[in-house]
């Protein structure tokens, strides 16, 4: 077949412009920003180059704090969420009767809007002068003094985020674990209940090693997702986030770039590539990993 | 006799199971749906009756819609619903065609280099939008888009992960349809429309839907490049009452425009939840 | 161990739209299983054989009936407990575990006082490994195993925990021609090595008969035939029986029985002392023409295929009910055969009648 050379261009023409402009240039653009020490927006100009910003940005206090909030809420989610979607999951599997509407439920953050649940949380964790609020409530049954979750101490805060943040990714986990575990062959449970497996040892020594790409995908995916975590910060504390001592890595790079603290591309850069290392390691590492427990 | 009670332990038993299960799916079901049910509740109650609360009550026996008519009356919600819908259907309408022609070249067109660039569009998946959103700030805010639907829509366009799919899809259609066409004499362009897209339309629906969902969330880009109210979407909207809005903390109104805005799309997903669901199961992420 | 099976019946109930009737997969199946017997259930899809393997292996309960293992009701037991090995048509060997791992994990389910050491385990799976020839494979994962050994291994899976019955579900099925052969051979080896009570589904009435003790012919979930493979074959009941069995398939012809006279077309072909007048479906075995010059039913001749020390004649007759008549004859007779027309007499013992309507066995 005749090679279409000028016409091929032509239909690829609009993806190349919009994904040059915005994804290629930025890409390369934002390495030479964090390298440009002592830029000034307002003027494009800058007096050298060097790793001044990187040296600034790990030594900010705040980036810092957002660095630790981020590990937190990565070290605490990520096998939190993965759990307890495999045991929904495989709860979901073993039934029959009611299972699509479950499932329906349990999608339904996924179509929410972050931002607007976040408040309803906020809601249920603040405390306010006329009302301890509902969580504080029902820890009071259990005779825990009442605490603020939202303006309170660190622990508490980092609590309602990890929370949220678990109730925001469980929806595509418990999907994606639902389908995985629909797909392992019915003969293998058969052949192990003929063979009188009890239940926990089918769990572990079959289902597991069978759907453990999948877990593994989750895995990965589950530490990139925390690690870009932001809006739901944003939803629960508001936007002024160094403030209330919840900054992300990714809030620090806005924050850097715009509002209060922003004008500073070049400190916003060199924390973007911080962060896209970190993350970059941390996939290889699961990458690893996942090849040595991963048996097929 | 032995085997008797093995049979009747083992029925015991999955009866417990089934009973461990049905309660730990219950309990899930009811952590997810206590948000949902809770902002309901709360943007039917009065303003006065909510701060008369000291301890939160589970019901109201005199629902109100006041609510409603103050979030739309003291914060511009209605032109947030608009410019959302604006930015939504432009930003996924031209995704649609950037997506489908360059699925197209990928699927059925032949061209020198079509492999290496395959492969770096497929490199480009692995991008995080945070190191290239510095710049894409910086270049709007240079061409002085700043608070205008240009600078919200264009930069939201891309979408690489959809041209994979697609051209996934494509690719599955027989070449044979292609040669019968050509031989009839109908153009690319025609085949292209008339064959290969109605062909693939569930995909194109679940591409459009995922597109949807996610423009309707967007919030990070829009705030960066607005900061005029009149160019606000939802989310910025809701961040905007949430610091500022209504002059007081009406928590009830502030439920009622989180209600507004959260019912268009779970009405969406309702009406197309198997497809929502396999389309985000085929590699969906959220963000 | 004797299997007994009393009255046993699965009905799996209509549902929803698509299927509007109750399904009888297993209708009043009555059977006593000697100990040490090789028993092949044979029958088209759906006529109610793997649900017969199902509701032995304990993953599903009849409907109603009872099964016996000896004399033990084992009919409310569920699987675990029944002590059964089951080989999958598919074998669901553990991709993830070697052949050795594979073996021996139902052992490692025993709990309690039966429970083994890692010494006995090892002995138990080397020992069931010799015997159905693995011994070299033992630390192979099953992806690199052939269909063959596969089959083996999930057989040694089944029998390291020395069941009391042995299933298996179409256990030739995924292999080929070559290997479907000596894999038989090999299971019927393994089976008389062992004892064991086995029982085991196929479509393939080839496979059933070559290596069964006894065969059970079913259709629509009711029990057609029962015996020894020649004697179903020599003996069918009726006509659903003799059709499924041989290859290639008895030929089947219109026909009337007039004054103690079989006629196909207008030809008397053979004497049926005792059947009544009227109508009939007469099969014949291919293997019970004989070509001859004065043969008394007359066919059409289409071609002969030599096959060496037999050849095959495919003739034609308008009472056929198929287009083609084809019979095996001995290669002696091949000077006999040719010209347009062919002339047969019929072996009696090769020719069975049928009632027309039911397809009931007319004997004579």
């Amino acid at each position: 077949m005749k090679k279409n050379n000028a016409k091929a261009w032509l239909y690829l023409l609009p993806a190349i412009l919009f994904l040059g402009a915005f994804m290629v240039y930025p890409l390369i653009d934002v390495l030479i920003y964090s390298f440009e020490e002592g830029f000034n927006f307002a003027s494009q100009s800058f007096v050298g180059v060097g790793t001044d910003n990187y040296s600034y940005v790990l030594q900010d206090p705040y980036f810092l704090q957002a660095l630790k909030n981020t590990f937190i809420l990565v070290i605490i989610t990520v096998p939190l969420s993965t759990g307890l979607s495999l045991l929904i999951s495989a709860g979901l599997a073993s039934i029959r009767k009611l299972r699509e509407l479950f499932q329906t439920v349990y999608f339904l953050p996924y179509v929410t809007n972050t931002l607007a649940v976040g408040l309803v949380f906020m809601i249920l964790f603040k405390q306010t002068p006329y009302s301890d609020g509902l969580a504080n409530l029902v820890l009071g049954v259990f005779g825990i003094e009442p605490v603020d979750f939202i303006g309170g101490p660190y622990w508490a805060k980092m609590l309602v985020m990890c929370i949220y943040t678990v109730w925001v990714v469980m929806p595509f986990k418990i999907l994606i674990l639902t389908g995985a575990l629909a797909s392992v062959d019915r003969s293998y449970y058969q052949a192990a209940q003929v063979d009188g497996t009890p239940k926990w040892r089918v769990f572990t020594k079959i289902t597991l090693p069978m759907i453990s790409p999948t877990v593994f995908y989750l895995i990965i995916t589950g530490f990139i997702g925390a690690f870009k975590a932001y809006s739901d910060a944003v939803a629960l504390f508001g936007t002024d986030l160094n403030a209330a001592g919840m900054n992300t890595i990714v809030g620090y790079i806005y924050d850097m770039l715009y509002g209060n603290a922003g004008g500073y591309p070049s400190y916003a850069s060199a924390a973007a590539i911080i962060l896209f290392a970190i993350v970059l390691t941390i996939t290889c590492i699961n990458l690893l990993v996942s090849k040595k427990h991963v048996h097929y | 006799m032995s085997y008797q009670k093995t049979e009747q332990a083992s029925r015991r038993r999955s009866i417990v199971s089934k009973t461990v299960i049905y309660l730990l799916l219950a309990v899930w079901a009811i952590i997810v749906l206590f948000p949902f049910y809770w902002m309901l509740l709360t943007s039917v109650k009065s303003y006065s009756a909510y701060n008369a609360e000291w301890i939160p009550q589970f019901f109201t026996l005199s629902p109100t819609l006041e609510n409603y008519i103050e979030a739309f009356t003291a914060v511009p919600l209605a032109d947030y619903f608009v410019n959302t819908l604006i930015f939504t259907v432009v930003t996924t309408a031209l995704m649609l065609v950037v997506t489908i022609l360059a699925a197209f070249a990928f699927a059925r067109l032949d061209f020198k280099g079509k492999n290496l660039v395959f492969t770096l569009f497929l490199a480009l998946m692995m991008i995080p939008t945070e190191l290239v959103v510095i710049t894409n700030y910086v270049t709007v805010t240079e061409l002085d888009l700043r608070n205008t639907f240009t600078g919200l829509i264009l930069p939201s366009v891309t979408s690489v992960f959809y041209i994979y799919l697609l051209k996934e899809n494509f690719a599955q259609i027989p070449d044979e349809l292609y040669y019968a066409a050509k031989v009839d004499g109908t153009t690319d362009m025609r085949y292209l429309l008339k064959v290969m897209v109605p062909i693939c339309r569930p995909t194109i629906i679940t591409v459009t839907i995922l597109k949807v969902i996610e423009c309707w969330n967007s919030y990070v880009w829009p705030r960066l490049v607005t900061d005029n109210s009149a160019y606000f979407l939802v989310s910025n909207g809701i961040q905007e009452i949430r610091e500022s809005g209504f002059g007081r903390e009406n928590i009830p109104a502030m439920m009622a425009a989180v209600v507004a805005i959260s019912v268009p799309l779970i009405v969406l997903f309702l009406c197309f939840r198997k497809k929502i669901m396999a389309g985000v199961a085929r590699g969906g992420m959220k963000g | 161990m004797k299997v007994t099976l009393q009255n046993l019946t699965k009905v799996f109930p209509a549902r929803g739209k698509k299927q509007q009737k109750d399904v009888i997969a297993v209708n009043d199946f009555t059977f006593e299983i000697a100990d040490g017997t090789l028993i092949g259930l044979l029958g088209p899809s759906g006529c109610g054989k793997s649900t017969t393997l199902h509701l032995l292996s304990g993953l599903q309960k009849p409907t109603s009936g009872k099964i016996f293992f000896g004399e033990d009701d084992v009919t409310d037991l569920p699987a675990e407990n029944r002590g059964v090995g089951l080989v999958f048509q598919n074998y669901a060997l553990y991709p993830h575990l070697t052949v050795k791992q594979n073996i021996t994990f139902p052992l490692e389910n025993r709990k309690g006082k039966d429970k083994l050491t890692k010494e006995q385990m090892s002995e138990m799976a080397n020992e069931v490994a010799r015997l159905v020839q693995i011994d070299g494979l033992l630390d192979r994962k099953p992806a690199e195993l052939s269909g063959g050994q596969q089959q083996r291994v999930a057989i040694a899976r089944a029998l390291v925990k020395q069941p009391r019955i042995l299933l298996l579900d179409e256990p030739l099925s995924n292999l080929d021609a070559r290997l479907r052969l000596q894999t038989r051979e090999e299971i019927r080896r393994i089976q008389r090595s062992t004892g064991v009570t086995t029982i085991f589904v196929t479509h393939d009435q080839e496979e059933a008969m070559s290596i069964s003790d006894l065969i059970v012919v079913m259709k629509d979930g009711v029990v057609q035939q029962i015996g020894a493979p020649q004697e179903v074959y020599d003996d069918p009941t009726n006509l659903f029986v003799a059709t499924f069995l041989g290859t290639p398939p008895i030929n089947v012809f219109d026909g009337y029985v007039q004054q103690g006279k079989l006629y196909i077309g207008t030809e008397a072909v053979l004497e049926t002392a005792g059947v009544p007048d009227g109508e009939v479906t007469a099969a014949i075995r291919p293997e019970g023409f004989v070509p001859c010059a004065e043969g008394r039913l007359t066919c059409r001749l289409e071609r002969v295929e030599v096959m060496g020390r037999d050849i095959s004649v495919v003739s034609a007759h308008d009472s056929a009910k198929a287009v083609s008549i084809r019979s095996i004859v001995g290669a002696e007779h091949l000077s006999a055969v040719s010209g347009a027309q062919v002339r047969f007499d019929l072996k009696p013992n090769k020719v069975h009648l049928f009632d027309k309507q039911t397809g009931a066995r007319i004997r004579f």
